[in-house]
């Protein structure tokens, strides 16, 4: 397990308050850094197949939406990249997923070191029952030693990260629970941010949220990008289209088509993908 | 609001034209309604008369027993006059409370793991099952368990036998309730901890068992609620004892025990202790059911 450990962090070569490392600038013509790579990657749930074969790249600091009707998978294929089916018996996947070359679906992978440097925010807000400053500093207590005074700064980089320190300053004792939804759903974002992954997965993260705390959600994306590799499930294809870099469009299983995000809403290459678009599907 | 759900029929029709329904039918909906309602309301006021009956003589022949002396005075001795109770509330207090001590810790363990580890393993179904055995299993089948395991191997009646013997009662209320609480809640909760890399002990016990908090502390308050009034179990353990004592190891006093001798006694003011006592212990049940649905509300409210 130990070398296990080394191994991700060497490999990972996001500089996580700096943002990119160097390297990235070097290859920006060349071609880009990939944080993840996904190949013949095949899902099942205990009989029924829900990913079919799938290959993609996840560019470092790059936010990648996936897109599709409900059911096509591309939830499925967000928890795989950290192993959140896991948790669930009769659910497996089969194929490479490469972290920075270090493929994740190898058995002896572990999977707390794994999903700490990969986090995830969900649909629901899911505030821990503790105050929002414990929220916070629960994740970072994980793997890291900090003095009082180091975590109170982390806490207020983490909620400031999330754009709601202003608003929870002064209620850090406060429970997480007391705050609006949207309010909630930034607290979930600075707790995944806190603890300094290098990717991070949002499920839907606005769908639960109101207008407001939506835009608020996206003009966070917008800022996270610059420091982490961002891989966003959505419904909504605006929300695709004004946030994303790379969009993956998904049906029943597939991987219809990837591309740039420009590309893939002025002109698809497939029929499919500019039905689903032009919402001419089903 | 019938007519509204046939669409494009409705529109042409008036909608006080009831002509597709059968009045029969109808009549015969409403005839059912009124018996179940007339059903359910007798079967509520039945409780309800039996409940304020208890309560009413309880309160009516306990409450001239309750004054000072029932809690700084001893059980008397046969022919003396005057009394209390302290020896067997202060007795009460102290089983039950050891009984917290042990049946919590086990209790809350053994639901966790149900609900977080064994989920549907054998081990978990098989614990299931016995938990639920336990449930029923008659109060005396247990107090003479104890009686044969520590009472008569250790040669005499002790205060930890009556515990052991609460304990063994209140630990498989516990177990479900701690397993039930856990349950509710949302998985959602579960995968955001792991999705920090949170290890598995410490999304159990930091995360879910901290969401389901207040509905623990409302199972350990019924337990506690369901063995401050057994008898049986405590006959054959702590037995009783006349004197004031604290010492868990001799006989000791409780409350259920006192009103069993005393109510049945030839005195005059042993069997007004007894009422005395009954009331004390009602409420006391009742303070703690109480109790435990304001924690419960509090949590709803988050």
């Amino acid at each position: 397990m130990m070398s296990n450990m080394k191994t991700m962090f060497d490999l990972n070569t996001i500089d996580s308050q700096g943002g990119k490392v160097e390297t990235t600038n070097q290859h920006a013509e060349q071609g880009a850094i990939n944080a993840l790579e996904v190949r013949n990657l095949n899902f099942y749930y205990g009989g029924f197949q829900g990913l079919k074969n799938i290959n993609l790249d996840i560019e470092q600091g790059k936010v990648t939406a996936f897109i599709g009707p409900s059911g096509c998978g591309k939830s499925t294929l967000l928890r795989t990249l950290n192993r959140m089916y896991d948790l669930y018996p009769g659910q497996r996947a089969e194929g490479e997923i490469n972290f920075y070359g270090q493929n994740i679906l190898a058995p002896n992978q572990d999977l707390n070191l794994l999903r700490s440097r990969i986090g995830m925010v969900f649909q629901k807000p899911t505030p821990f029952p503790m105050s929002i400053y414990e929220n916070i500093a629960f994740g970072v207590r994980l793997y890291e030693k900090l003095s009082r005074s180091e975590m109170d700064e982390r806490v207020e980089w983490a909620l400031n990260k999330a754009a709601l320190w202003t608003e929870a300053k002064d209620k850090l004792n406060q429970s997480g629970l007391s705050l609006s939804g949207g309010q909630q759903q930034r607290l979930c974002i600075a707790r995944g941010v806190a603890v300094k992954p290098s990717v991070i997965l949002l499920d839907e993260p606005t769908s639960a949220l109101d207008p407001i705390s939506t835009g608020k959600i996206e003009e966070l994306i917008n800022e996270l990008k610059h420091e982490y590799t961002i891989a966003i499930v959505t419904h909504n294809m605006q929300q695709a289209a004004r946030v994303s870099d790379y969009t993956a469009y998904m049906y029943l299983g597939n991987l219809v088509e990837y591309g740039k995000t420009d590309e893939i809403f002025i002109k698809p290459k497939r029929k499919e993908t500019e039905d689903y678009i032009t919402g001419r599907f089903g | 609001m019938d007519a509204e759900q046939y669409g494009e029929e409705a529109r042409d029709e008036n909608m006080n034209n009831t002509s597709n329904i059968n009045p029969a039918i109808f009549a015969k909906r409403k005839r059912a309604n009124k018996i179940g309602l007339t059903l359910s309301m007798g079967a509520m006021l039945l409780g309800m008369v039996f409940l304020f009956w208890i309560l009413g003589v309880l309160l009516f022949k306990g409450f001239s027993a309750i004054d000072w002396s029932l809690f700084t005075a001893s059980t008397p001795a046969p022919g003396s006059d005057g009394g209390g109770l302290a020896n067997a509330i202060v007795g009460s207090l102290l089983l039950v409370g050891c009984c917290t001590l042990i049946s919590t810790p086990i209790g809350v363990l053994a639901g966790l793991y149900l609900s977080e580890y064994g989920d549907r393993s054998r081990v978990a179904s098989i614990t299931r099952f016995v938990t639920d055995i336990m449930l029923s299993a008659p109060s005396i089948v247990i107090g003479l368990f104890v009686y044969a395991f520590i009472v008569a191997q250790a040669k005499h009646f002790s205060g930890w036998a009556g515990t052991v013997a609460l304990a063994l009662i209140a630990i498989p209320v516990v177990v479900r309730t701690t397993e039930n609480m856990l349950r509710l809640v949302p998985g959602s909760l579960r995968e955001a901890a792991y999705a920090l890399g949170t290890p598995k002990w410490k999304v159990a016990f930091k995360v879910t068992l901290r969401a389901a908090q207040s509905g623990v502390m409302t199972g350990i308050l019924l337990a506690l609620a369901r063995v401050s009034g057994e008898t049986a179990p405590l006959l054959f353990t702590a037995l009783n004892n006349q004197f004031f004592s604290t010492n868990m190891n001799a006989p000791m006093a409780n409350l259920p025990v006192v009103i069993f001798q005393f109510a049945m006694s030839p005195y005059d003011n042993w069997v007004e202790l007894a009422w005395g006592g009954a009331l004390l212990i009602t409420f006391a049940v009742l303070g703690l059911n109480i109790l435990a649905r304001v924690v419960f509300r509090e949590k709803v409210q988050g």
